[in-house]
């Protein structure tokens, strides 16, 4: 009986205190790809400081990080939702373009913002609803029923004008001139927003069964289901709030350049999935965190800026973001492995 | 353990009928469950225990009869129905979400929530007192992942407590566990039955059904055969009423198979330390020609994982395998099959045939790979192969341009078998190769087996029903947590001597 | 006539010949061909010659496909190769001479399918999902397009360059003479071999292939080349076209409308059984679709929503849910539960 009552000793983590460290892995082992991303973050910092003598750590260029990319983190926020339940939205880029060009075109027919702003929000969370009805009621593969999407937000914005809408309205603008300093720290509206959106995502995420549920789709949806989990909901749900981050993302990016443009935000969506990944969100589902995308979209606005600061080409911008992509699909396609090794 | 008749039975299923597309699933079922009892539900596979399940917890809907629950009358259209009606399942594969904490999985959806988020501290120390109820003090905030698939089966139970479940379903739990494994979780389900819960219990172990039931209902081929109290059902009555008639005509394939074998010369495939770490411990094993070996252990104890390193499926990291006494190297499937050894996998749909090409695409697809894609076999020929093997072991339909994926279990098996005889092997692999089919076509594949190797083919049988390893086999090679124990003479070893072995044998030596 | 009806290359043709028909009733001459020099110039010949990039780009993806994976980065591949060889053509003392063209497309077309291979070893060597492995090329591979251009658009006056995209040959227009090349040797290779039935067993059930011995590896990794290739000749059409290299635009979207071009021919995203015939109907419908948009006046940049409806209708017509749902309607509906679980009750039975 020796050998059954060892294995079984084992299994039971109460019988001797295990390590720390095990503990630690056993409990945080998924968060392992968003420290890579903070430890990417901290290398491309100190790496800015030293090619740039100084001129890189300082707060404005920090705080130019979060304006500039206000409206890719909270479109990286949306893609998450999704992601975590192992699907893609490839609409958020053009449903962007869609909804800043609406906004703009009503701001332009002399409507108030109140009526303006929540258009642009409507307008991406039906397109959401559309994409989350074709995945969860026709069983459309989430790449597929985003690319309608894609298509669509594409053409719609383009019905709206084949060329830019400029923007005059005060209360739009405002939300991207207007500079708020703390000390040397600058932060404008829409860097407040961004910000809100992550807080409120990471709290649906964490602290609701909404975002549990999200969670335990991505892990196994089957699971999910016989665990009478309300999952129909929740995914149909998932693209409706990446749908909605986007036309927020529209509002934020016809701020940041005063004008609604029909071409704005092609292949955002590619650059909104690499963050995400890059944050360490698993793009088969079920692990990640919003907190993790928000270090992928610093990740991707830092280089992005160390290279313009170098005055190199923008080619080195795809390159790189390419080779950081394929970086940490490959440390988590290992990670992957292993956990199924363990079991 | 008895139970008192008088007391109204929880769940009653009158007349449950369910049909699937040209098959009767279930026909007129009746079945009651009673609170404070274990219940075992009895049949060979395919008899329609799961479909009886699933009708119970809303998986299928049912085409006729009532379900009852507590006295009122129940339609479940999604599992969610009935867990509100008080009937909780756990799965033979552990239905929970393995990258979440231990906590959260009993919990989802129960959380504690203070205001409007979830509070988590609550929420998990809910989990641990439910856990500790059931004997478990596990750290509800490790990965669910970080455990064994037996404290995972526990955790379910776990959350079943949770959804404060009066019936219990345990669908196979005990089937990946070890001995000690399943007496923890014996302990949890009479504590269960002492609380008054229902449990409802299915195990193809009948040494497990007789310690922990109360009361067996029997189905065969979707129908019922009978209710008894433990206590009236001797355990050969049980196996008769289980398998039907089909008894006597087994016997004569096992008379068939009772051969000497010759092993003097040399072995067709010889293992000598096979072994990979973490999977198997390093194994010896020796086939000669004409000789079936079966292999006969638990689930996980290594028999399948032994097959797959001597076909190359997975990759062995140590020892040597020899074909006809010339030392090889097989890496990979194709390797072995170049050396005339076949493999047909446990896992019939996902490992075995390709649902999407037809009978005859799936026979021809091992004689196809093996000459490489330059050299398409002639149509002529493709169907001259087919042909033969279709009517050979009679599949169903016999027309090679269904659909494999249309076919029944048995005749899918039929199938897999086809491909790998249609490459002339010279030593078979069957992993399971009965399991989940009908009667009939067991009987069937069991005749083949015995036939082929009556005419010089070595074939390796594994199978959970060891009646059926004894019954084709001459040599019996037994394994336990991952590590051969020892070989039997199928001869001298009958259907007790063989449990006892896997069960006790080596014992003193394993520490 | 059931049979007929039944045939999945039935809808594809149907639609094909619709538009076709409204085409002709709105406006004759778009079925008019006329002769000029013994080249036969006309709106369908045009249609034919247009398709020529899309029609190699949707032959390599059906492969793909076929073997359960996708191909994000034939765009990006078109970008590349459009630049090698116009950067070739460009540094060259004479641009007009025929060896230094072809010297440029081969070594074009070489790096195609490296890049190609380069998708392949992720997929089939390292695991990674296709989605996400050929997304790393359509993100860097342009920025490689850009980093050969030097940033510009380069532009070469080339005669045997540019006879690639609007010569013509034994009176029909070169390019869809290359797409008619890929597409007979794709026809004879996958069906005179026995490709064709090992990338669908692949493609269907890689585990099990792996298991009957099939050399589901090489067969995945081949699938990634031959996309790669065929979008490097399409990105030499494409540059040949507009005589320039312009690393930013060539074969933008092209990854989905091949997709889609797929997907139309009746080639479902889960992989196994493919219709190179289906794409082939599929890329002409959608360049027919293009063209009718252009006609009705609206503007190509609107064009999408139809494209968009068009996928809606198509993924619709497709899905087993709706299937099912009909199926249901004449027959009983029992189950109320999802589609999804209705495959497994086939399981259980």
């Amino acid at each position: 009986m020796a050998a059954m009552t060892m294995t079984r000793a084992e299994s039971r983590p109460s019988d001797d205190g295990p390590s720390r460290v095990q503990t630690f892995l056993s409990r945080h082992g998924g968060m392992m790809p968003s420290f890579a991303a903070v430890f990417i973050l901290v290398l491309l910092f100190i790496g800015g400081e030293i090619f740039l003598r100084g001129d890189f750590i300082r707060p404005l260029t920090i705080s130019n990080l979060l304006i500039d990319n206000a409206y890719l983190l909270v479109l990286a926020v949306g893609m998450t939702f999704v992601i975590l339940t192992g699907g893609i939205d490839l609409s958020v880029g053009s449903v962007m373009a869609f909804t800043g060009m609406l906004g703009a075109k009503l701001l332009a027919e002399g409507l108030p913002v109140g009526v303006a702003v929540p258009a642009m929000l409507l307008g991406g969370a039906a397109i959401g609803l559309f994409i989350g009805v074709l995945v969860q009621y026709f069983g459309v593969q989430p790449f597929i029923a985003s690319l309608a999407g894609l298509f669509l937000g594409r053409g719609l914005a383009f019905i709206v004008s084949l060329s830019s809408i400029k923007v005059e309205n005060d209360a739009v603008l405002w939300l991207q001139s207007t500079r708020i300093k703390i000390g040397d720290w600058v932060i404008t509206p829409t860097g407040i927003i961004a910000l809100v959106t992550v807080a409120i995502a990471a709290f649906v995420l964490h602290l609701t069964r909404f975002g549990r549920t999200i969670y335990a789709i991505g892990g196994s949806e089957q699971s999910a289901r016989l665990m009478g989990l309300k999952v129909g909901r929740a995914k149909i749900g998932a693209y409706v709030i990446s749908g909605t981050c986007a036309g927020l993302a529209g509002l934020l990016l016809t701020a940041y350049s005063n004008a609604g443009y029909p071409r704005n935000g092609i292949g955002t969506e590619l650059d909104a999935i690499a963050a995400v990944v890059i944050g360490g969100t698993l793009l088969t589902g079920g692990r990640g965190f919003v907190l993790g995308s928000m270090i992928g979209v610093l990740v991707y606005g830092t280089i992005k800026t160390i290279i313009n600061f170098m005055g190199a080409e923008q080619a080195w911008m795809q390159i790189i973001v390419g080779a950081l992509l394929l970086l940490f699909i490959v440390v988590q396609r290992a990670i992957v492995a292993r956990s199924e090794g363990r079991r | 353990m008895t139970v008192d008749i008088d007391v109204p039975p929880i769940v009653e299923m009158r007349g449950i009928t369910i049909r699937f597309p040209g098959v009767l699933a279930l026909d007129g079922v009746d079945f009651t469950l009673r609170p404070g009892e274990v219940h075992s539900l009895m049949g060979e596979n395919g008899a329609g225990k799961s479909t009886l399940i699933k009708a119970l917890t809303g998986v299928y809907g049912i085409d006729a009869g009532s379900i009852t629950v507590a006295g009122e009358r129940r339609t479940f259209s999604t599992a969610a129905d009935a867990q509100d009606a008080g009937i909780s399942t756990v799965y033979q594969e552990v239905n929970l979400c393995t990258n979440l904490t231990v906590g959260e999985n009993v919990m989802l959806g129960h959380e504690q929530r203070r205001g409007t988020g979830i509070d988590w501290k609550a929420t998990h120390r809910e989990a641990a007192r439910h856990l500790e109820s059931l004997g478990l003090s596990l750290d509800t905030r490790s990965m669910l992942a970080s455990h064994s698939i037996a404290i995972q089966q526990l955790v379910a139970i776990s959350r079943a407590m949770v959804l404060d479940a009066k019936v219990l379903i345990l669908d196979e739990p005990t089937s990946s566990l070890d001995r000690g494994e399943v007496e923890q979780l014996f302990g949890v389900i009479r504590d269960l039955r002492g609380k008054g819960v229902a449990i409802l219990f299915v195990s193809h172990f009948l040494d497990q059904v007789y310690e922990i039931s109360d009361r067996i209902t029997v189905l065969r081929n979707g129908t019922l055969v009978g209710e008894h109290p433990i206590a009236e059902l001797p355990r050969d009555a049980l196996v008769t009423k289980m398998i039907g008639r089909e008894l006597e005509d087994l016997a004569a394939i096992a008379n068939s198979s009772h051969r000497v074998i010759d092993r003097t010369g040399t072995p067709v495939v010889k293992a000598t330390g096979l072994g990979k770490r973490g999977v198997l411990e390093p194994a010896d094993l020796e086939i000669y020609e004409g000789e079936v070996v079966g292999i006969a252990g638990l689930l996980g104890s290594g028999r399948t994982e032994l097959v797959r390193l001597l076909y190359g499926a997975d990759r062995a990291d140590e020892g040597e395998v020899e074909v006809h006494g010339k030392g090889t190297k097989v890496h990979q499937p194709r390797h072995a099959i170049e050396h005339r050894i076949s493999l047909s996998s446990e896992n019939r749909r996902e490992e075995g045939v390709v649902a999407d090409l037809t009978v005859a695409e799936n026979i021809v697809l091992g004689i196809q790979a093996r000459q490489g894609w330059m050299r398409k076999i002639p149509k002529k020929d493709q169907d001259a192969v087919v042909k033969e093997y279709i009517e050979a072991l009679g599949v169903r339909p016999a027309n090679p341009n269904a659909l494999v994926g249309n076919l029944s279990g048995g005749n899918q098996q039929k199938v897999l078998l086809a491909r790998w005889l249609a490459t002339a092997p010279e030593l078979l692999v069957l992993d399971e190769p009965t399991r989940g089919i009908d009667v009939g076509a067991k009987a069937d594949i069991q005749r083949k087996v015995a036939e082929l190797s009556a005419q010089g083919l070595s074939v390796i049988f594994i199978s959970s029903e060891l009646e059926e390893v004894l019954r084709l086999a001459q040599r019996v090679v037994v394994l336990r947590d991952r590590r051969k124990i020892g070989e039997l003479d199928a001869a001298d070893t009958d259907l007790d001597t063989l449990i006892d072995y896997i069960a006790n044998a080596g014992e003193g030596s394993a520490a | 006539m059931t049979a007929i009806y039944r045939h999945r290359l039935f809808w594809p043709i149907v639609a094909l010949v619709t538009l076709i028909v409204i085409n002709a009733v709105a406006r004759p001459q778009f079925i008019k061909i006329r002769v000029q020099d013994g080249e036969l110039y006309g709106p369908l010949i045009s249609i034919l010659r247009d398709s020529a990039p899309l029609m190699l780009v949707a032959l390599g993806m059906t492969i793909v496909i076929a073997t359960r994976g996708i191909d994000l980065s034939v765009g990006a591949i078109m970008a590349v190769s459009g630049a090698v060889a116009l950067t070739i053509i460009d540094g060259a003392e004479d641009p007009g001479n025929v060896g230094t063209v072809l010297i440029a497309c081969i070594v074009a077309v070489l790096v195609s399918l490296v890049l190609g291979a380069w998708n392949g070893f992720l997929v089939s060597v390292v695991g990674i999902q296709p989605i996400i492995a050929t997304l790393v090329l359509m993100l860097a591979g342009r920025g490689v397009a850009l980093l050969i251009t030097g940033g510009f658009i380069t532009t070469v006056n080339s005669e045997p360059y540019s006879f690639i995209a609007s010569g013509y040959l034994f009176a029909l227009p070169f390019a869809f003479l290359i797409g008619v090349v890929a597409i007979v040797i794709l026809s004879l290779v996958e069906r005179r071999t026995a490709l064709g039935v090992l990338t669908e067993a692949v493609g269907i059930n890689p585990e099990a292939s792996r298991l009957a011995g099939v050399r589901s590896r090489s067969i995945i990794w081949g699938a990634y080349i031959v996309s790669g290739t065929l979008a490097g000749v399409a990105g030499l059409i494409y540059a040949s076209n507009i005589k320039a290299a312009d690393a930013n635009a060539a074969g933008v979207f092209i990854e989905l409308y091949a997709i889609l071009a797929v997907v139309l021919g009746g080639t479902s995203l889960n992989g196994g059984k493919f219709s190179i015939a289906g794409t082939v109907v599929g890329v002409l419908i959608i360049q027919t679709l293009d063209s009718t948009i252009l006609f009705l006046g609206v503007s190509s940049a609107q064009s999408p929503v139809f494209f968009a409806i068009v996928v809606v209708i198509v993924v619709i017509v497709q899905s087993a849910r709706l299937r099912d749902g009909l199926a249901a309607l004449t027959a009983r509906v029992r189950s109320r539960g999802a589609g999804v679980q209705d495959s497994d009750k086939v399981e259980v039975a």
